[in-house]
């Protein structure tokens, strides 16, 4: 294989990854029946607490932690503000987005110009050392592994457990399911603060590894892909992957095509590739209505209250 | 223990109240937050609300600021009452400013009086396409208006971006990415004298009422509510779901592409590689802010322009940096959103263990 | 309607005019000279507003008590620029920096109604009685690259990751491309645009892939240290942008331009305090300072150091002009002939890449 191409493939994984762990996030929180759409905000409130802590404490798990622990706190407040008092998803995660830009930007305040190196890459013994595939599978930062492991985790959890099965239920009837006894409630704080947890974790990749840095709305835009993902994906774990993976794929491809110096095309239109090509996808992957149907959260987006 | 009970039917006064309490919690909470800030709280507050308002000229930028959002906000409203989710307004709006823009560049220094309604065309008819495109990519294609519609915003970025450092760059500029100035005649007609409120503020509020005529006279008014609450109901109505589907992406994308027209003809006055602060976006919390009500829109329309004239003000006066601006937004949106909730609820007392 | 406007009006005239009466009354005779700055991103961007906010600063440090400075930041470039400037002039500012291109058609139009409040518009290049223009020959600091990098570079190709195709933008690939030809005549530049002037990640992947397409050495004109971490982490070289980023890649950073407004901010304000200020059209370079650089990182030779020295001196002393004919394009037309420099005017609105430079310009 050109080197070339394997180089861009490494580029590719580090740039789907953030995606993959919002989106990942995301479509558990869905799946319980909630639209979140402060991604974008608990994306940058992770990656300015992870960077705040590594600075701080120099432990890169201790970051990672705390960008995840950052991330719940804000899917905190938005589960109070729309599991317990029923204010409308759609805007609770829009001022969510407003309110992490500002909350990430105060707190990121002293911490413009530090550096920090980024996160280590683990190279798997004796697997990293196959040619070409060992590069390509096996010698990553640690968090690459996790977002796989993460998607396979997902894709069990919500397939084969019981747990699983409840939030499901819950996602698609809630009524339904509080008649059956299920804590409709609890189950979506628990998956919208694992959804916080994973954007969270998102921004902390951004801030440790992607671009080891703070600089204020880095995430530029990345939770809103994010979201659009989840919806790509027919709400799909597998297909989180695929899609964040396309994405990515495009977005480094173009680069890469300015960068031969062989393509003649203005590089506004080159950047819009990856948008436009995620909505050919979608189009091709969306013809079977009944799969779609099936997979979509009934009861997303709407306010559930306990009457009995 | 505290709890909600339902109401048996939706207190009108709260309805009044609601957001009068949500602004009094929001302002004990900027006491705390401007506590621990350093800053003076009343000044805060003063800088926040008052001051952007406190002269004539305030007023009519808070219109200015408050009319595309109202616009946009308004045919949203509509659609996400028949749950059809077009969160691409903004590229909508671009597409109406590039619309517009292009025919104001067309017939530059003319001076005649059919530039403005051509523009205004251009742009109402720029902005449809752009929403069309998730219409058809929805209803043949059940392709999810979610990602398609945001999608296109970012294409619609771009593309604004790749014509105005292009076709639609000033030939006298240096090759800067803007265009030419536009003419007197595109330019909207100012409503104030020494400001910048512009006619369309005065379009919007037209806008404002002819939803709420559509709304709460109509037939189709009627349908798009009972499809929002049960599809297949809405089709005894006489419409179908793709017919609503059109008609609420249209709608949206007719006025969020005059809100972009209004913008590039009106305050900017020329095209720039970007011609919104993202009104599209905020525009959807301004709907559900507004309880989709397009009366409720107005208002919820004209506190957001505030909180954004707010930030600025506190920025000059008091030097505080945009981040604190941002995070009292986000509080004031918090408390609006969820007083909301005395509405539909009542807040009782339990004996614990009751539940 | 009507009638309710100018009542209205009449009402807040008078309102106004208490409030006006009873604030000067306030108001002592040695008030601070204020000075406002709008700037288009957050000063945390780590790169040109970042800069300008350390100019301000430098203002407050020289200055102290005598001035007072006001900021206004992330302000969209469209119609709430009116708004932030004219809010800044009507609030008492004395001085005015409006510190992005989209500010200029509103800084001229809010000049006009406050003759008395003096403006400074970087980077564009309408003028009036009270609006002055400023701007940084960055050219010349990317001459000084381009030779460094000429110099250093082993494969004959360096990476160019570029924001927007504006003037400013290509003059900068053009005159870097220029410089390093001089020195190794078979180098040729590789542009990335990007379409954003900062997102550390974008400025990554675009970092990684030209290194991955051969180039030894990156250069960057968008705002964050990303590129140069990768760099530092693929073990190529690059340069610093707006600020010495050696802390974010000690070993990769060969040097750097520094964008420098201290100098000419405490200028101006000195001349809008005294009274001696008056409209100008400044493009300032080397020799005053606005266009710095830090010291040479530890790998650079000795003999590239001196180069790279020399370079400076010469444009300094005027011995050397980036744009020294004989110049040709990237089609092989000549553009300066020899013995000719590049007119200001045709580098102000440059938009054609000289020889060297793979790719076309997206227009």
């Amino acid at each position: 294989m050109n080197e070339t191409i394997l180089l861009a493939i490494l580029t590719i994984i580090t740039a789907a990854t953030p995606l993959v762990f919002a989106a990942i996030g995301e479509l558990v929180v869905e799946k319980s029946g909630v639209l979140n759409l402060g991604v974008e905000g608990m994306m940058l409130v992770g990656a300015v607490s992870s960077f705040t802590a590594v600075h701080v404490t120099g432990s890169a798990t201790l970051g990672v932690l705390a960008g995840m622990f950052a991330g719940v706190m804000l899917a905190l407040i938005f589960a109070f503000l729309t599991l317990n008092l029923q204010s409308s998803q759609v805007a609770t995660g829009l001022a969510l987005t407003i309110f992490g830009v500002g909350v990430s930007a105060l707190i990121g305040q002293p911490l413009i110009g530090v550096a920090y190196e980024g996160l280590p890459n683990v190279q798997i013994p004796v697997l990293s050392q196959i040619p070409v595939l060992g590069r390509i599978l096996f010698s990553h930062d640690i968090l690459v592994y996790c977002s796989i492991a993460l998607v396979i985790a997902v894709s069990w959890f919500l397939r084969r457990t019981r747990a699983g099965l409840i939030l499901r239920a819950v996602g698609d009837s809630h009524d339904a399911a509080h008649a059956l006894g299920y804590p409709v409630i609890r189950v979506r704080y628990l998956a919208t603060m694992f959804g916080g947890g994973c954007a969270g974790l998102a921004g902390a990749y951004l801030s440790m590894a992607y671009a080891p840095m703070w600089v204020e709305n880095m995430s530029a835009g990345r939770g809103w892909i994010a979201l659009a993902l989840v919806v790509f994906a027919s709400w799909q774990p597998s297909r989180v992957l695929f899609g964040a993976y396309l994405f990515g794929g495009i977005s480094i491809l173009q680069l890469h095509a300015q960068a031969s110096g062989t393509i003649n095309i203005p590089s506004q239109l080159m950047s819009m590739l990856p948008y436009l090509a995620t909505i050919i996808v979608l189009v091709l992957i969306s013809r079977d209505h009944g799969k779609i149907r099936r997979n979509a959260p009934a009861s997303i987006g709407k306010a559930f209250h306990p009457t009995t | 223990m505290i709890s909600l009970q339902p109401r048996a039917m939706p207190s009108k006064l709260m309805g009044y109240l609601a957001p009068v309490i949500a602004l009094c919690l929001t302002l004990l909470s900027g006491l705390v937050l401007f506590a621990i800030l350093g800053v003076p709280v009343g000044q805060a507050f003063h800088a926040f609300f008052i001051e952007p308002i406190s002269t004539l000229y305030g007023l009519s930028e808070l219109g200015v600021k408050a009319a595309p959002l109202i616009l946009i906000a308004v045919g949203l409203s509509i659609g996400f009452r028949a749950q059809v989710w077009n969160i691409g307004a903004e590229g909508q709006l671009i597409l109406g400013g590039i619309f517009g823009g292009a025919v104001a560049l067309y017939f530059y220094e003319i001076d005649a009086w059919y530039v403005m309604p051509l523009m205004m065309m251009a742009g109402v008819i720029g902005g449809m396409l752009w929403a069309a495109i998730p219409a058809l990519l929805k209803t043949h294609f059940n392709a999810n208006e979610i990602l398609t519609s945001l999608m296109l915003t970012y294409v619609a970025g771009l593309l604004l971006s790749f014509l105005v450092h292009g076709a639609l760059r000033d030939p006298d500029g240096y090759n800067f990415p803007e265009s030419r100035l536009f003419h007197d005649a595109a330019l909207l007609p100012i409503v104030m004298e020494g400001t910048r409120l512009h006619i369309g503020a005065i379009i919007a509020l037209f806008v404002v009422v002819a939803g709420w005529v559509l709304l709460s006279r109509t037939m189709l008014g009627f349908a798009l509510k009972v499809n929002g609450a049960a599809p297949r109901a809405g089709a005894y109505a006489g419409f179908g779901q793709k017919r609503l589907i059109w008609f609420s992406l249209l709608l949206t994308g007719g006025l969020a592409g005059l809100a972009g027209l209004f913008e590039v003809a009106g305050p900017i006055g020329q095209l720039l590689p970007t011609i919104s602060p993202g009104y599209g976006f905020t525009a959807i919390i301004v709907a559900f802010l507004g309880r989709l009500h397009p009366v409720g829109v107005l208002f919820a329309g004209l506190i957001m322009a505030l909180s954004y004239l707010g930030g600025e003000s506190a920025q000059i006066t008091l030097n505080l940096p945009v981040a604190v601006t941002g995070v009292f937004q986000g509080l004031l949106l918090f408390f609006l959103l969820a007083a909301d909730v005395l509405i539909n609820f009542k807040i009782v007392r339990k004996a614990r263990g009751q539940l | 309607m009507f009638r309710k406007t100018v009542l209205a009006k009449k009402l807040l005239a008078a309102a106004t005019g208490l409030l006006l009466t009873t604030f000067s009354g306030i108001l002592s005779a040695d008030d601070p000279f204020k000075i406002g700055f709008v700037y288009v991103g957050p000063v945390g961007d780590h790169g040109w507003t970042y800069r300008h906010d350390i100019g301000r600063q430098a203002i407050e440090a020289e200055f102290g008590d005598k001035v007072a400075t006001t900021f206004v930041e992330s302000v969209p470039e469209g119609a709430d620029a009116e708004r932030v400037i004219r809010k800044l002039a009507s609030s008492g500012h004395d001085l005015i920096f409006t510190t992005s291109f989209g500010y200029m058609n509103p800084t001229v139009k809010v000049a006009k109604a406050f003759p008395k409040v003096k403006f400074e518009h970087a980077t564009g290049y309408k003028r009036g009685d009270n609006v002055s223009t400023y701007s940084a020959r960055f050219y010349e600091g990317r001459a000084v690259l381009g030779t460094i990098a000429g110099m250093m570079t082993k494969t004959g190709t360096v990476g160019y990751i570029a924001s927007f195709p504006i003037p400013e933008v290509v003059r900068g690939i053009n005159a870097f491309t220029i410089a390093m030809r001089k020195v190794n005549p078979e180098a040729t530049v590789k542009v990335v645009w990007v379409n954003s002037w900062y997102d550390p990640g974008k400025e990554a992947d675009a970092a990684k892939a030209l290194i991955d397409q051969g180039v030894d050495i990156v250069t960057q004109h968008t705002d964050s240290p990303a590129p140069l971490q990768v760099a530092q982490e693929r073990g190529v070289m690059g340069f610093g942008q707006a600020s010495d980023m050696s802390a974010f890649a000690p070993d990769a950073q060969l040097t750097a331009i520094i964008d420098n407004w201290d100098k000419y901010y405490v200028e101006r304000t000195l001349a809008a305090m005294d009274g001696s200020w008056k409209s100008e059209d400044v493009w300032a370079g080397i020799d005053s300072g606005m266009v710095d650089f830090p010291e040479y990182g530890a790998m650079v030779p000795d003999d590239v150091k001196a180069a790279a020295d020399v370079i400076k001196e010469s444009i300094v002393d005027g011995s050397l002009h980036p744009f020294q004919g004989p110049i040709m394009d990237q089609n092989g037309k000549v553009v300066a002939e020899e013995g000719t420099n590049i007119d200001d005017g045709t580098l102000l609105g440059m938009d054609f890449y000289v020889e060297g430079v793979q790719g076309t310009l997206p227009k």
